[in-house]
């Protein structure tokens, strides 16, 4: 019973990760929204770059969110 | 539990077929949807290219926008000799995008909220990056490993940061995908959850409930959101990672 207990609080605290991806991926888009009001013509040219980054930054707060899901159900 | 969040995610065989070693071949509620994608894709293109003419269909203006799309994000990443690949890069678009949209349907089985469908996906992917590279640059390929211009001291390290880096592109590649389906649509299931048991409450559960149905509204909008920007970002990536194939010298 105190091993079930010890996963579901290492589950909560997998998933203080994610709060990292967030960040990440609000420091990405937010930084795109400033350069690309400073420079509009060359905005679209790099939403692409964005993405991407933003995609990056995600997957490794999906790593947290696996290791919480590792966590319950195994 | 009737409204268990990950009930949604069961696999049920539909026809039983043979089973090879263990391995159950059984026709499934993923391999219909599967079938689904593919089916839906094919009719939408087919259509569209039915009774082609130089002034579109509204259904022919769908099919070039598709294929415009994915050729301009090709050819932005890759360049132009990367066009040989655009007809794979179309298809894993295509079924992704399409496997994202089809779950979004009440009911409907989502093909890419399981780890084993887009953990092969992206295994295939990857394994077709080293082939490729290899068959073309032979082994130039590992170039991609030894960055030019870094000093001599720290080549090393950074070798081995570029080769774990690589390592966890398959990884990264499949639970991006998997992660993000299976968590919106578990984030979709608990909100609308929250309506049927606030509603049970009687009158002022009813209006109480009417907060978790305005959220789950909204959330179904992002979710459609999620599902082609999921599909782009496995698309582009796929590019990223072939484009290294192609050109390993950093």
């Amino acid at each position: 019973m105190e091993a079930d207990a010890a996963k579901f609080i290492g589950a909560g605290i997998a998933c203080i990760g994610m709060g990292g991806a967030g960040i990440g991926v609000g420091h990405i888009f937010g930084n795109y929204l400033a350069g690309s009001l400073r420079n509009p013509s060359a905005a679209s040219a790099q939403f692409t770059n964005a993405l991407i980054g933003a995609a990056l930054a995600e997957g490794l707060g999906i790593f947290s969110l696996v290791v919480a899901l590792l966590l319950l159900f195994t | 539990m009737a409204n268990d969040p990950l009930h949604q995610f069961q696999i049920k065989p539909i026809i039983d077929l043979f089973n090879v070693g263990g391995m159950d071949f059984s026709f499934t509620n993923s391999s219909l949807f599967m079938v689904a994608a593919a089916g839906t894709v094919s009719a939408i293109l087919f259509a569209a290219s039915r009774s082609a003419s130089l002034v579109p269909s509204r259904i022919q203006s769908i099919g070039e926008l598709w294929y415009e799309f994915v050729a301009n994000m090709v050819r932005q990443v890759m360049g132009s000799e990367g066009m040989k690949f655009f007809p794979f890069v179309f298809t894993v678009f295509s079924f992704v995008l399409m496997s994202n949209l089809l779950g979004m349907f009440p009911y409907f089985f989502t093909v890419t909220s399981h780890v084993v469908v887009t953990a092969a996906l992206a295994v295939f992917i990857i394994a077709m990056v080293v082939v490729v590279g290899l068959a073309k640059h032979g082994l130039h390929f590992f170039k991609l490993f030894v960055p030019s211009g870094v000093p001599i001291a720290i080549l090393p390290f950074i070798s081995l940061i570029e080769v774990i880096s690589f390592l966890s592109r398959p990884v990264s590649l499949a639970l991006r995908l998997f992660g993000n389906m299976m968590a919106g649509h578990i984030v979709l299931k608990v909100f609308t959850g929250f309506v049927v048991s606030l509603g049970a409450l009687g009158i002022g559960g009813i209006i109480g409930a009417l907060f978790p149905l305005a959220m789950g509204v909204a959330l179904t909008g992002f979710e459609f959101l999620v599902a082609f920007l999921q599909a782009f970002v496995f698309a582009i990536l796929t590019c990223v990672y072939l484009n290294d194939a192609l050109h390993p010298g950093h």
